[in-house]
């Protein structure tokens, strides 16, 4: 098939969202999974979509994917629109949640899948399968049946399924989250290099946004089916756009308008990030609190301190001294630090 | 006090119940081999192989037999076509008149098999359809379906609904995803289902009563036998054969099935 | 490694391609084709059957000339209150109550003993033990059952063997369900019918009591209850939703057959016995039509009251 559109002189993103709207049920009471979502994926990115569950991450992935059709609006991967191509002709390609492994396949003939249904002869294709185990080091596991695998060696035959058609967009639905967290962190460092070295857009899904900050490139926070925020991690954490991608992205102090104001910005919601206070000596400082809680986090300490009707978390590194609970401590702060938001949602 | 173990009254009871289960048919493959023609005394006056012989030779348990080996072989093939089909319909999306369709397919073996039986009656009487082979296939085809079902939508289930959207994704077209990944991972469940159907339709008498007119199926043959007896340890022989025909299908389904949730004989 | 000129979209090959993209925008296509053939058939067949009988069942026949007149009546179901249709319809209704207790009260052992005590091999020896004969040929189980009861068969010698035939004589001298022989009286059709319909009780019984928690049992014990108070106050009420669905079994089951009656047992008849003689020899559709839809009345009661009772959940 040749492409519809003549090639523009900048090359398209990857893949491209023209308020994209997915409604499930009726009509009149449409539950809206995806509502208006403009979206630009640059092509060899590690974009993240992060967001809680039912936020509309997954179904944007199922979008692309195919396995889902945009109510409204229109999806386009490389500048060409897919609205009309089903998921097998779209050279994308996704490692599931559950991995979706064939059972009844080796994993030789599991990896190969994608080749077969094409028409690629058996040497050929098995030859391939075994340069793609190799590439996610499962060199001579391509005699097991699935069910004799651990989970990390599924993930990865799941992986290696996915990128033996070359696909130009792998997706990736929660590819980590049914491993324990050493693994992850592994896998994490793992599909990072791979993404480097193959060159290819990574797209995936996560509800953890450590996961999110640490592995992609850019990412989009979801909430209620809308984009809440687009840019990078440092973007996203320094500077959420409204209250929810404030609470959602780290751990940050969300102030309302008056708590801003008397900490010296405008009437407005902000964000504060507890590693920018500073706790001192009650005496000399314009705000002051009472200690609540702490909680140690291995590099430093986590003290809740109570002020203006609300509660501040500050990060107090190890070494320095810790203010006993119920103590009075002074709270200081560069003032560039106050990050002033857009909106409430 | 509750352990566990049973108490010696329920274990006694328990295994008494398994055994007044499965002692009677013993019963029949005994008398198989008694020298007594006339009537049913036991214990037998002696033993012998000849009504083996004797029922081998007799023509008219010919073509009965025959008539039931394609009875159930149509019949177990229609009900593995629609009940597959059925069953994939039923698990791939949920739609308006799920349930009552499948009550429809539960229907013709919930209700005693004399309903379904006289309705077909009814049915080829009205339209003047005279009895026929067809007659007796389009009874067993009807309640074999929801065997098949039973099985396959057990098995749908318990797949990964994420293998099929995994095989288009990799590029497979719906016919390739139906024979490289729906078919074998189905295959064992349609397999059980059919040796099941194909068990229930070779025994069945009370529909085919129904719907045989003059025609005489192995189980029909036998119901004469046992209404008006001419040769009984004939009749043994036979008994043993039907026996035999219902009883290896059934343990090859079971073994089919048993790694999985799916219980091969749930409502039959 | 990866080809940039590789296609974002790539070709359509052939027909498979073209009808996968089809069935892609148009799901309820397939679903229609996929649900088409089976509704087809069990709609005609089955659907028009039932309504058939209906149709039937509101005909009448012409007493002189026995041909069914095609005309709206309700004379053929006024036959049914009839005093001799009457008592095939309420002899029947007894013996399907009194099978579905017998069942109840033998199946309940062996359902928990699977249920609660049977572990690993057990367990699958006590499957396969009520799958066969659920499953194995109906006809030869009843065959059997004439060998057994026959008046020289095995029950006769046993009595004999033990010096207990004065017993059995006294049994089958009760007026009402007694008889010549035990093949030709109320207590072998009762015995047959019980045996037969047994695994129908114990399977649903059985998956009612495996959702009893051990725990649950445990609790009992623990506060002090005795085995028969465990029994009657937790035992039972859980396990009462899988009696009431096994009994829907049992009933309608006892209440369809026409073979046991015919084969063992009095020459009395059933509702399922007088449905085949009225179509058959006497050639009165109209009359067979009504009385087989009396099975599906009483069904239909039934299954509604068991509905209320939560018996589809053990199913």
């Amino acid at each position: 098939m040749s492409p519809a559109a003549p090639s523009p002189a900048a090359p398209s993103p990857a893949v491209e969202f023209r308020s994209v709207s997915r409604h499930f049920g009726p009509a009149t009471a449409p539950v809206k999974a995806v509502d208006g979502v403009d979206l630009t994926i640059a092509e060899g990115s590690f974009f993240a979509m992060l967001g809680p569950s039912g936020s509309g991450k997954t179904t944007c992935l199922r979008l692309i994917s195919g396995f889902e059709k945009p109510t409204a609006g229109s999806i386009r991967i490389f500048g060409q629109d897919v609205s009309d191509i089903p998921p097998n002709r779209r050279n994308v390609n996704t490692v599931f949640q559950d991995y979706a492994l064939f059972p009844h396949m080796s994993v030789r003939d599991n990896v190969a899948y994608g080749l077969m249904v094409k028409g690629v002869d058996r040497r050929t294709r098995d030859d391939r399968a075994e340069e793609m185990l190799s590439l996610v080091k499962l060199d001579g596991y391509g005699d097991r049946k699935p069910a004799q695998l651990s989970g990390g060696q599924r993930q990865r035959v799941a992986l290696a399924r996915a990128l033996v058609n070359e696909p130009r967009v792998l997706l990736l639905d929660e590819p980590l989250g049914a491993l324990d967290l050493k693994l992850r962190e592994a896998m994490q460092d793992e599909l990072k290099t791979l993404q480097a070295r193959l060159g290819i857009t990574f797209i995936f899904v996560t509800h953890d946004q450590g996961e999110a900050l640490s592995m992609a490139d850019s990412l989009a926070v979801f909430n209620n089916g809308r984009i809440a925020q687009i840019g990078t991690p440092a973007q996203v954490y320094a500077r959420p756009r409204t209250r929810f991608v404030a609470d959602f992205v780290g751990s940050s102090n969300v102030l309302p308008p008056d708590v801003t104001r008397a900490f010296g910005g405008p009437a407005a919601w902000s964000s504060l990030r507890p590693e920018a206070l500073r706790l001192t000596a009650p005496d000399g400082v314009a705000l002051s609190g009472t200690v609540t809680t702490h909680r140690y986090l291995g590099a430093g300490n986590r003290v809740t301190v109570a002020t203006q009707g609300t509660e501040i978390s500050a990060l107090v590194p190890a070494g320095q001294p810790l203010p006993e609970t119920g103590a009075t401590v002074g709270i200081a702060f560069d003032p560039a630090a106050l990050h002033v938001m857009e909106g409430e949602g | 006090m509750h352990s566990d173990r049973a108490s010696i009254g329920l274990r006694l009871s328990a295994t008494a119940g398994l055994l007044f289960l499965h002692l009677p048919i013993l019963v029949v493959f005994l008398y198989a081999f008694t020298t007594e023609e006339k009537s049913y005394a036991f214990p037998p006056p002696g033993l012998t192989t000849q009504w083996f012989a004797v029922a081998w030779n007799r023509a008219d348990i010919w073509p009965p037999l025959y008539l039931s080996l394609w009875v159930a072989s149509v019949s177990t093939l229609l009900a593995l076509i629609l009940g597959t089909l059925v069953s994939a319909a039923m698990v791939q999306s949920r739609f308006f008149g799920r349930d009552q369709i499948s009550l429809l397919i539960l229907l013709p073996i919930a209700l005693p098999g004399v309903i379904t039986g006289m309705s077909l009656r009814s049915a080829f009487s009205i339209m003047d359809i005279p009895f026929s082979t067809l007659t007796i296939i389009l009874g067993h085809a009807t309640f074999c379906i929801v065997i098949v079902y039973n099985n396959a939508v057990a098995r749908f289930r318990r797949l990964s609904g994420g293998i099929l959207e995994a095989s288009a994704d990799l590029g497979a077209n719906s016919f390739q995803t139906f024979r490289h990944v729906l078919l074998p991972n189905l295959g064992s469940a349609l397999l059980a289902g059919g040796m099941l159907a194909f068990a229930l339709s070779f025994d069945e008498v009370i529909v085919t009563t129904f719907t045989a007119g003059q025609q005489s199926t192995l189980p029909i043959w036998m119901l004469q036998e046992l209404v008006r007896p001419r040769e009984r340890p004939v009749t043994n022989v036979v008994a043993i054969v039907v026996f035999l025909a219902t009883f290896f299908p059934i343990l090859i389904a079971y073994y089919l099935t048993r790694d999985g949730a799916e219980t091969a004989g749930s409502g039959k | 490694m990866i080809p940039a000129a590789a296609p974002a979209i790539l070709a359509e090959r052939g027909l498979a391609d073209r009808l996968t993209a089809i069935f892609w925008r148009r799901p309820r296509l397939l679903l229609g084709i996929l649900l088409a053939p089976p509704l087809i058939w069990l709609g005609l067949v089955y659907l028009g059957s039932l309504a058939a009988l209906l149709l039937q069942s509101f005909y009448s026949i012409d007493e002189f000339s026995g041909v069914v007149k095609q005309e709206f009546t309700l004379k053929t179901y006024a036959e049914l209150f009839r005093a001799q249709n009457l008592d095939i319809i309420i002899r029947t209704l007894l013996m399907s109550a009194a099978v579905t207790l017998g069942c109840a009260i033998i199946a309940f052992p062996i359902a928990y003993y699977a249920a609660r005590f049977a572990k690993g091999r057990w367990k699958a020896v006590f499957y396969l033990g009520v799958m066969l004969p659920l499953w194995s040929s109906y006809l030869v189980k009843v065959y059997a059952w004439k060998l057994i009861l026959a008046k020289e068969g095995i029950i006769t010698w046993a009595a004999d063997a033990l010096h207990l035939s004065m017993v059995l004589n006294a049994v089958l001298s009760i007026p009402g369900i007694g008889g010549n022989s035990l093949s030709t009286s109320w207590i072998g059709t009762f015995l047959v019918f019980v045996y037969i319909w047994l695994p129908y009780m114990i399977l649903p019984m059985q998956a009612a009591l495996e959702r009893v928690p051990n725990s649950m049992l445990e609790a009992s014990a623990d506060l002090g209850a005795s085995r028969s108070q465990t029994f009657r106050t937790v035992v039972f009420p859980l396990a009462l939703p899988g009696i009431i669905a096994g009994s829907i079994f049992t009933f309608s089951l006892t209440m369809g057959d026409y073979i046991i009656p015919q084969i063992v047992g009095t020459s009395a008849r059933f509702i399922g016995l007088a449905v085949y003689q009225l179509q058959g020899t006497a050639g009165n559709i109209p009359l067979a039509a009504a009385f087989a839809v009396v099975p599906i009345v009483i069904m239909l009661l039934y299954l509604t009251v068991a509905k209320r009772m939560g018996a589809f959940d053990a199913l």
